[in-house]
C-alpha cells in the first residue's frame, strides 16, 4: 500500500503560493485585455461595415479554431522569429491568452448586441441618436447584462487555460507543480494538491455563474 | 393656406427588393394639420411614416422639410443622405411606436430625459424639470421612478409619448399607438393624443380607431398598395367614401357592429 | 534583415505532421466516444432521483469542469499509476483523462437536453395513450437528441483542441510532431504556423459542415 507523504509540499508551500500569484496575474491581465479588445472587435462585427467586419471575423475564427496551446507555443517560439522581439514566457502567455479571450469575448459581445430588439434601435434613432451614442447609451447597457453569464463562463475557461502557460516556462502554479513533482518524486501528492487548489480557486466562479443564471431565469 | 408645408413628399417610392411598398406618394403636411392614415395591413402606412423621418431611406423621390429638400442630389439623379443630417432631422420629428420601445434599463423619467440630455445636450436639472413636466402632461407625474416593466401597456405608451414630446418636436408621428394595448387601456392613450391635438400640434397618426380618427383628424388619408387612394376631410372620407376599396375597408369595421 | 521564409521545411516535414494529425484525430475520436459514454452514465446518475447516485455524479461533473485539463492529464499519467500499480501509455493516459473531462461536460448536455423537452410533449403523448417508456423512446429522446446535437458538436470541437495538450506527455499528436520537426529544422515560424493552419482547416472546415447539418436538423423541428 502506497504511503502518501505531503511534507515536501508543505516545505515548498511558498513556491506554490508564488506560482498561484503568477497564475492570478496572468488571468487578470488576459481577462481585462480580452474584454476590452473583444469589445472593439464585437462592435466592429456589429457595425454592418463589411470591410471592417470581415477581418474581425477572420481573427475571431482563427483563435477559436486552433488549440490555445498551439497559440502560446506560436507566440513564444515563432512570433519572435518574425519580429525579432524575444518575449518572456509570461509576456507570450499573457498575449496569447489575451488574444484568445478577446476572440471569444468578441462573439459574446456580437451575440449580445444582436439579441437586442430592433425597436430599441428604432427608438434611439427616432430621438436623433447616432450609431455610437445609441450603442453606448441604449444597446450596450442592455446587452452587457445579458452577456454576464457568458463572460463569467469565459473567466472560468481562462482560469483553466492559464495552466497551459507552464508549457512555455511561465512559473505559474502548474509549472511549480511540475517542478516539484519531478524534484520530489511525489507526483500523486503534488498533482492531487494542485488539482484541489485549482478547484478551490475556480469553483467559486462556477457557483457565481449558477447564481447569476438562476437570477436571470427568474427575471425573464 | 399661404405657409410652406412643414413636410412634403414628392413622388416618394420605397421598394424592398422587388416589392414596391410606396408607389409615388405626394403629400404635403401643413403646420397644425392632424392627418389620420388608414389602410389595411401591408398597405404601406408604417413605411410612409418611417420615410418621413428617414428610419427608411426612400428608393426614389424626395422629402422636403420646411421647404428644403432633404439630402443632396448626385449627378445621376440619385439622392445621397448623410446620417448626421438625418439624425438632426429626426430630433425635430417625434415618433411613437406600436410596441412603445421604451428603454427597459431606464426609469420612466430617464427615458424621457434621455433625448434632451444626450442628443440636445441640455443640463441635467433643466432636462429633468422638463421631463417631469412632460410626464405630468401624460398623467404620469407620480410614476417617474418606475421601470417600464413595472408599468401597464397604456402607461408605457404614455411615457413613450412624453419621451417624444420632450424633444419639442415640430411634428409627431404615431404608428398605431394603441394597436398592442388591451382594449380597456386604449382610452387613456387616446385621451393624451386628443389633448395634444387640442394644443394645435402637427401630427400624423396611423390608426384603426375609426371613431377617434373621425373626431381627431383634420384630414384623412386612405392608403392602398402604396398609393394614396383618398385624401380629404374626415366627414367626407369616412361618411361618403368614393373608392370601392375604401368602402370595403370601412365595411369590415362595421361587420360585427351592434 | 528581412526574414527569409522557407516553406520547403514544411513540405519536408509534412509526412510527420500528417502522421501527427492522424494521431490527433485518433485520440479525439477515442476521447469523444469515451466522453459520450461517461457523460451518459453521469447524466443518468444525476437524473436518477437517488441521492447516493446523483451526488457522486455531481461531484465528478463539478470537479472536472472547474479544474484544468492539463492537470487531469498529468494526474492520470504520473499519479494514477502509483495508485493502480500499472503504467499508462501516453495515449491511454490522455484518452482516459480527456474522456472523463469531456464526459463531465457531455453529462450536462445530456441532462439539459432531456430536461428541455417541455411538459406539453409528455402530456400530449400521454393524452393519446402512450405508456411512459413509449413516450421516452418515441417523443422525448428524439426531440432531446436533436437539441443536444449543437452543444455536443461544440464540446467535441473543444475536445479536439484540448488533445493538443497530449503533446506534453510526448504523445505523438500534431503539436508534438511539430516540436520534433522544429528541433530538427530550427524553423519554428514555418512549422508552428503550419500546425495552426492545419488545425484551423480541420476545425473550421468541420464546423462549416456541422453548421449545415444543424440547420437541417433545426428545420425538421419546425
Ligand atoms: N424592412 C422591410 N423589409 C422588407 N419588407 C418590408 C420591410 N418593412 C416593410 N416591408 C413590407 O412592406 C409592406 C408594407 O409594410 P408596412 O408599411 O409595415 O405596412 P402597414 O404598416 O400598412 O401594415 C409589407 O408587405 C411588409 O412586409
Ligand atoms: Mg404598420
Amino acid at each position: 500500500m502506497y504511503q502518501p507523504d505531503f511534507t515536501d509540499i508543505l516545505l515548498n508551500v511558498d513556491l506554490l503560493a508564488r506560482g498561484a500569484w503568477i497564475t492570478i496575474a496572468l488571468w487578470a491581465i488576459a481577462f481585462a485585455f480580452g474584454l476590452a479588445v473583444g469589445l472593439g472587435l464585437g462592435l466592429v462585427r456589429s457595425s454592418g461595415n463589411r470591410w471592417l467586419s470581415l477581418p474581425a471575423a477572420a481573427y475571431v475564427e482563427v483563435f477559436r479554431n486552433t488549440p490555445v496551446l498551439v497559440q502560446l507555443v506560436w507566440f513564444y517560439y515563432a512570433f519572435p522569429v518574425l519580429t525579432g522581439w524575444q518575449m518572456s514566457g509570461f509576456t507570450a502567455a499573457a498575449l496569447g491568452l489575451a488574444l484568445n479571450t478577446s476572440a471569444y469575448c468578441a462573439e459574446i459581445y456580437r451575440g449580445g448586441i444582436a439579441s437586442i430588439a430592433r425597436g430599441q434601435w428604432e427608438a434611439g434613432r427616432a430621438l436623433g441618436m447616432g450609431w455610437a451614442r445609441l450603442m453606448r447609451r441604449i444597446i450596450l447597457p442592455q446587452a452587457v447584462r445579458r452577456m454576464i453569464p457568458a463572460f463569467t463562463n469565459r473567466g472560468i475557461e481562462l482560469g483553466k487555460m492559464t495552466a497551459i502557460a507552464s508549457v512555455i516556462a511561465v512559473h505559474e502554479l502548474m509549472y511549480e507543480a511540475r517542478l516539484l513533482s519531478s524534484q520530489t518524486f511525489r507526483p500523486l501528492e503534488v498533482f492531487t494538491v494542485i488539482a484541489v487548489i485549482y478547484f478551490i480557486v475556480i469553483y467559486p466562479g462556477t457557483l457565481l455563474s449558477y447564481r447569476i443564471e438562476a437570477r436571470m431565469a427568474r427575471r425573464s | 393656406m399661404t405657409e410652406a408645408p412643414l413636410l412634403r413628399t414628392e413622388a416618394l417610392v420605397k421598394r424592398f427588393g422587388d416589392l414596391t411598398v410606396l408607389d409615388g406618394i405626394d403629400l404635403a403636411v401643413q403646420p397644425g394639420e392632424r392627418i389620420a392614415i388608414l389602410g389595411s395591413s401591408g398597405s404601406g402606412k408604417s413605411t410612409l411614416l418611417r420615410c418621413l423621418n428617414f428610419m427608411e431611406l426612400p428608393t426614389a423621390g424626395r422629402v422636403h422639410f420646411h421647404g428644403a429638400p432633404v439630402g443632396t442630389a448626385g449627378s445621376r439623379g440619385e439622392v445621397r443622405y448623410r446620417e448626421r443630417d438625418l439624425a438632426d432631422l429626426r430630433r425635430r420629428i417625434g415618433m411613437v411606436f406600436q410596441q412603445f420601445n421604451l428603454f427597459p434599463h431606464m426609469t420612466a423619467l430617464e427615458n424621457v430625459m434621455e433625448g434632451p440630455r444626450t442628443v440636445l445636450g441640455q443640463p441635467r436639472a433643466a432636462a429633468e424639470a422638463a421631463a417631469r413636466a412632460e410626464l405630468a402632461r401624460v398623467g404620469l407625474a407620480d410614476r417617474g421612478d418606475a421601470y417600464p416593466a413595472r408599468l401597464s401597456g397604456g402607461q408605457q405608451q404614455r411615457v413613450a409619448i412624453a419621451r417624444a414630446l420632450a424633444m419639442q418636436p415640430e411634428v409627431l408621428l404615431f404608428d398605431e399607438p394603441t394597436s398592442s394595448l388591451d382594449p380597456e387601456l386604449v382610452g387613456e392613450v387616446l385621451r393624451v393624443i386628443r389633448a395634444l391635438a387640442e394644443e394645435g400640434r402637427t401630427m400624423l397618426l396611423v390608426t384603426h380607431e375609426l371613431g377617434f380618427a373621425y373626431h381627431f383628424a383634420t384630414r384623412v388619408l386612405f392608403l392602398h398598395d402604396g398609393r394614396i387612394l383618398e385624401d380629404g376631410p374626415p366627414e367626407r372620407i369616412l361618411k361618403t367614401p368614393r373608392e370601392e376599396r375604401l368602402q370595403q375597408f370601412l365595411a369590415r369595421f362595421t361587420e360585427f357592429g351592434f | 534583415m528581412e526574414y527569409q521564409w522557407d516553406f520547403s521545411v514544411v513540405a519536408r516535414h509534412l509526412p510527420l505532421l500528417l502522421e501527427g494529425l492522424a494521431q490527433t484525430l485518433r485520440l479525439s475520436l477515442a476521447a469523444i466516444a469515451g466522453g459520450l459514454a461517461i457523460g451518459l452514465v453521469l447524466a443518468l446518475m444525476r437524473l436518477s432521483g437517488r441521492r447516493w447516485l446523483a451526488w457522486p455524479a455531481i461531484a465528478v461533473i463539478e470537479f472536472f469542469r472547474a479544474t484544468p485539463p492539463l492537470v487531469h492529464l498529468f494526474w492520470v499519467f504520473y499519479a494514477l499509476p502509483i495508485l493502480i500499480g500499472v503504467n499508462l501509455s501516453p495515449f491511454a493516459a490522455a484518452m482516459l483523462a480527456l474522456s472523463v473531462q469531456s464526459g463531465a461536460f457531455f453529462a450536462e448536455v445530456y441532462r439539459a437536453g432531456i430536461v428541455s423537452v417541455e411538459r406539453g410533449q409528455w402530456e400530449g403523448a400521454r393524452a393519446i395513450g402512450m405508456r411512459p417508456a413509449q413516450v421516452m423512446r418515441r417523443v422525448v429522446l428524439p426531440l432531446a437528441l436533436r437539441r443536444m446535437v449543437p452543444p455536443f458538436v461544440e464540446r467535441a470541437f473543444e475536445l479536439v483542441k484540448t488533445t493538443a495538450l497530449a503533446a506534453t506527455l510526448a504523445y505523438g499528436e500534431l503539436l508534438y510532431q511539430a516540436m520534433v520537426a522544429v528541433s530538427r529544422s530550427y524553423r519554428p515560424l514555418e512549422i508552428y504556423s503550419a500546425v495552426a493552419v492545419i488545425f484551423f482547416l480541420v476545425l473550421f472546415g468541420a464546423s462549416l459542415v456541422m453548421r449545415r447539418i444543424e440547420d437541417r436538423l433545426r428545420r425538421v423541428e419546425r
